[in-house]
């Protein structure tokens, strides 16, 4: 008999644990491998959230997301230009470029939304990089991005080192269907989490010690977890060091647009421009729009590569996450449109500087110091002097009951494969003030049952 | 469907070789031409050992000198000449905003001086992807975008017959999307509303929204003629078929497992399978005298002999309607397809893209619906299908995988990050599919022009004294130009496809790329065209036909 048709409640998957069908029919390795990590604390917060969410009105004593890096402080400049500029989102009769928007799906992508992308690229780095629109191959994400670069970079086997702390999607991203591993660079709070030519060296040489063929480096730039960027002198550091090695540098700088300050944000594109693109074929940089405009939903990734060969199989190779053409019709004159841009990149920085101060102060009021930061949609904050003990176990023991008694869904450092527990990462981007608000005065009020609960407890500034 | 450019035209870029070898493979091959004439020479047991030690010796010299001279290239890498060139491909409105450019050169503002080392390592997929010379398929596609048909602009173009593109419908789409696009996707304009993006900018399900699949299964049974329900819940939906296949490829077979395909079939599997799931396919081979048709016994055979080679068959990709031919695989052939699979216990993945745009008698019968009627072992079967064909929406991005298996369900969903639909199509499209009226007018005035497109391009190859196997679903004719070939092979038949491609100005597709066993056969496209097109069409190629009557 035909079955009923049966709705489901549409809920993002946590912690599905797959196990072999009992019809005997085999799967593959991939599919029931759990390399997607969603049965990590990363992930079972967010189901604790999906449960019971926040909301002002309706439920003020849920869970508030915090562990979600989503941009929300600038929709209203999307929405204004969206409103002015009906032609974008839509096909007036007659228009021919109908027929290309609907109909083309090459993988080259529109060009124009190319150019635009590229465009876009130059304007967030300040004008002080070039960017080709010949090089930027279109994905449906930097998800996909990240993982096509590793297809494409590296044999199943072989190794990518990654800096820690990282964002933990790393590991299902670049691991699960590539094959590929990744051997951590350990960085250390001694010196705000800096990569240092030691910690590249150390890795590469767990790596050989394993005997795994490293092929490449792979940064955020600005970093996630920490919130910071890299000071030039370590991005010549790593390119000297990937040079050296004669393997490659994937530097995601998805974070680009959400620097508070624009001239602290140096890009690997200058340190390369500098150098005269010597021996620039080793470089290639992954960017999308979810971060900066706050469109994940769009689905818009890139990379742009150095390298002629990658160019050419990434694009080809893009057949599998192609971006919808009228996405990219859609964005293509928003960010082609420099005035809006221009304005866009300025308000949204200093919207996000603003909101990052409040929560820091919020913080510091509290007795909680948090890494530096000047970058991101989070800070990374150190609760290490909370820890009864200083193991992961001891920082899982304290991310607990920030989940179910604060009902704060944070990110703990164990999860971004932190060397030192007891950081967290804290999002601030993706609620009202209001709710960002709620938030810090649930923090602080559990910071003061600890105190009254432990006493003279120190909490040592960073 | 996409477009691939399977490989680099011939070019000037070195091979990517690892650095460590990279001198000894050149030395390692001289060293020989002198030790083994040498170790002649020289006998007896000193003999032996200066056999031995002078080749020792003069390697060692070798490696060093070769190390001094190893020359540090500083000329940038030339361009790649990529069959990127050609690009937007299929328009017959001449000259496009987007300009196709000839040869497209990299950016000369990054000139790169390579390192001394050479470069770094790049993983066995590239040369995979840009390796050999260009396929027919690259070439065509190639020659039809530097200069493409237009019938008043560029009345002598090259006209694209080689890519499945539905045009004959496209006006009902483009009115609607005129007058609904923007308030479908964005809310405001008309009722008031304030614009909004909120519902579309965030994050949303990876596998779709429920919506969409609500949609979607609605869709896929009215163009199945209801003939079955789909079940949202057993719906993931990624961005395109081409992702679907690669993640069902991901899910149901480990790498250097293979799946079975019956031939000919749509060249671009190889890539889907094949590039980054490192799935193999083993071709299953029809023959025109069955009229191409599936037998169960071919499988088998197939089966065995991969077998015999160690390799494990995890699958069958089944296309239905398939392309090229465009048959409807019957009641019979799926009965027993299930069958095979079960003994075998093995996956089917049934390709149903073109399932709405059947245009004969013959019907259409689902995977689904067998399944549905008997109690068939259902974890093994899963259903692609996608917008692409039927909707004439290839530039959204929309796939579907559809499965009865649990577990490919929850593995497939979760590999959909990878390859999500776009928020703002997918609600454009709940509109679009949601408006019933505008669906079933669609999918009627659709089926009816693709039948009359169908018929009377038959009929003028038929005149030509070609003929084409009876398809009844699906873009395509499958012609049987045997006759005008000079030499029964694939050589024979790809000077014909030249002769049509440069010559006649048509590009079709020899049956070589669809892995055709027999010469000969070609895929013509017949949706891109409009029926004035036609004769055109036609009249090109019995200009080549009359100088290609062999005698047999």
């Amino acid at each position: 008999m035909q079955k009923r048709l049966h709705y489901l409640q549409d809920k993002l998957v946590m912690a599905i644990e797959i196990e072999q069908p009992s019809a005997h029919v085999g799967l593959s390795k991939v599919a029931v491998s759990d390399t997607h990590g969603e049965d990590s604390p990363y992930f079972a917060g967010w189901k604790a959230y999906d449960e019971n969410p926040y909301d002002e009105l309706s439920n003020p004593s849920g869970v508030i997301q915090m562990g979600l890096a989503e941009n929300q402080v600038s929709f209203d400049l999307l929405e204004e230009y969206l409103e002015k500029h009906a032609e974008a989102s839509s096909w007036g009769k007659g228009v021919s470029g109908f027929r290309e928007n609907a109909l083309f799906q090459d993988y080259h992508g529109l060009q124009s939304f190319r150019k635009a992308m590229a465009s876009f690229m130059e304007q967030i780095r300040g004008g002080r990089a070039k960017f080709d629109s010949e090089r930027v191959v279109l994905t449906a994400g930097a998800t996909a991005a990240n993982e096509l670069l590793t297809f494409i970079l590296a044999d199943p086997g072989d190794a990518l080192l990654v800096p820690t702390p990282y964002y933990p999607g790393f590991d299902r991203d670049l691991r699960w269907r590539t094959g590929v591993k990744i051997v951590p660079i350990h960085c250390h709070s001694s010196n705000n989490f800096q990569i240092t030519p030691q910690a590249l060296e150390a890795a590469y040489n767990d790596a050989e010690a394993m005997n795994i063929k490293v092929r490449g480096v792979l940064i955020t730039n600005p970093s996630n977890p920490l919130g910071a960027t890299i000071q030039r002198s370590t991005l010549e550091e790593i390119l000297d060091f990937v040079t050296r090695k004669n393997i490659h540098l994937v530097s995601d700088e998805i974070y680009s647009g959400s620097v508070f300050s624009s001239s602290e944000f140096i890009s690997v594109a200058e340190v390369l421009e500098a150098r005269q693109y010597k021996d620039s074929e080793r470089v290639h940089i992954v960017y999308s729009l979810s971060k900066d405009l706050g469109l994940p939903g769009f689905r818009v990734g890139t990379i742009y590569s150095y390298n002629d060969k990658v160019v050419t199989t990434a694009r080809r190779m893009s057949s599998f996450t192609l971006i919808s053409s009228q996405t990219q019709h859609l964005l293509a004159s928003m960010l082609s449109d420099k005035k809006f841009t221009e304005n866009y990149i300025k308000t949204n920085r200093e919207r996000l500087r603003k909101r990052y101060e409040m929560i820091i102060e919020g913080l510091r009021s509290s007795g909680i110091e948090c890494l530096k930061g000047n970058a991101g949609l989070f800070c990374w904050m150190n609760l290490s002097p909370l820890l009864q003990n200083q193991t992961r176990e001891g920082e899982l023991a304290l991310w607990n009951p920030m989940l179910h008694e604060v009902k704060l869904n944070i990110s703990p450092g164990s999860s971004c494969h932190c060397s030192e527990p007891g950081w967290f990462r804290v999002c601030f981007a993706n609620m009202s003030e209001q709710t960002l608000q709620v938030a810090l005065k649930r923090i602080q009020n559990f910071m003061e049952q600890i105190r009254e609960r432990d006493g003279n407890l120190v909490i040592s500034s960073q | 469907m996409t477009r691939t450019r399977f490989a680099l035209t011939g070019t000037s870029e070195q091979d990517t070789k690892p650095t460590t070898t990279s001198s000894r493979g050149e030395g390692g091959g001289t060293v020989m031409r002198i030790i083994v004439p040498l170790q002649g020479v020289v006998q007896g047991r000193g003999g032996l050992f200066l056999g031995s030690v002078i080749p020792c010796a003069l390697f060692y010299f070798l490696q060093l000198y070769l190390k001094r001279h190893r020359s540090a290239p500083s000329t940038p890498p030339p361009p790649p000449k990529d069959a990127a060139a050609s690009y937007p491909p299929s328009s017959s409105e001449g000259q496009l905003p987007e300009v196709s450019v000839l040869t497209r050169s990299f950016s000369r503002i990054h000139p790169s001086p390579k390192s001394p080392g050479g470069p770094a390592y790049v993983s066995s997929r590239v040369s995979l992807v840009l390796k050999g010379g260009d396929s027919p398929y690259d070439i065509g596609l190639r020659k039809v975008s530097e200069d493409p048909y237009h019938e008043a602009g560029n009345p002598d173009g090259v006209i694209q017959l080689g890519l499945a593109e539905n045009k004959l419908s496209l006006d009902l789409v483009r009115d609607w999307l005129a007058e609904n696009a923007r308030e479908a996707m964005l809310g405001g304009g008309r009722s008031g509303e304030e614009l909004n993006i909120d519902g579309i900018a965030s994050y949303q399900p990876f596998d779709g929204l429920m919506e969409l699949k609500v949609a979607v299964a609605e869709f896929m049974s009215q163009v199945m003629e209801k003939a079955v329900s789909f079940n949202p819940s057993q719906i993931v939906l990624t961005a395109g078929a081409t992702p679907a296949i690669e993640i069902l490829s991901f899910c149901l077979a480990d790498t250097g497992n293979a799946f079975l395909v019956p031939t000919p079939y749509y060249p671009c599997f190889d890539r889907d399978v094949k590039w980054r799931a490192g799935v193999e396919i083993i071709p299953v081979p029809c023959r025109s005298g069955d009229n191409f048709s599936l037998s169960i016994t071919a499988l088998d055979r197939a089966f065995n002999q991969a077998k015999k080679r160690g390799t494990k068959v995890r699958g069958i990709i089944i296309s239905n309607p398939s392309n090229p031919v465009g048959n409807l695989l019957n009641r019979e052939t799926l009965y027993g397809l299930l069958d095979f699979a079960r003994e075998k216990n093995i996956h089917i993945v049934s390709n149903e893209i073109f399932a709405g745009s059947t245009h004969g008698n013959k019907e259409f019968v689902s995977m689904a619906e067998i399944i549905d009627l008997e109690d068939f072992d259902r974890n093994r079967v899963h259903i692609v299908y996608g917008l692409s064909k039927d909707l004439s929406l290839p530039g959204f991005r929309v796939g579907v995988i559809y499965s009865f298996n649990e577990n490919v369900l929850a593995a497939a969903k979760k590999l959909t990050r990878f390859s999500s639909i776009s928020a703002p199509s997918q609600r454009l499209l709940i509109s679009m599919l949601s408006d019933a009226k505008f669906i079933q007018q669609f999918i009627d005035i659709n089926r009816g022009r693709l039948r009359g497109m169908y018929v009377k391009f038959v009929a003028g190859l038929k005149q030509l004294g070609i003929e084409c196997i009876e398809s009844n679903g699906g873009f395509y004719c499958w012609a049987d130009m045997r006759g005008l070939i000079r030499s029964y092979s694939e050589k024979g038949e790809l000077e014909l496809w030249d002769k049509l491609l440069n010559v006649a100005k048509v590009n079709v597709t020899p049956g070589s790329c669809c892995h055709c066993i027999e010469p000969g056969w070609f895929r013509f496209c017949f949706t891109t065209l409009t029926e004035k097109d036609i004769p055109v069409v036609m009249e090109r190629i019995r200009k080549i036909s009359e100088t290609c009557k062999y005698p047999s």
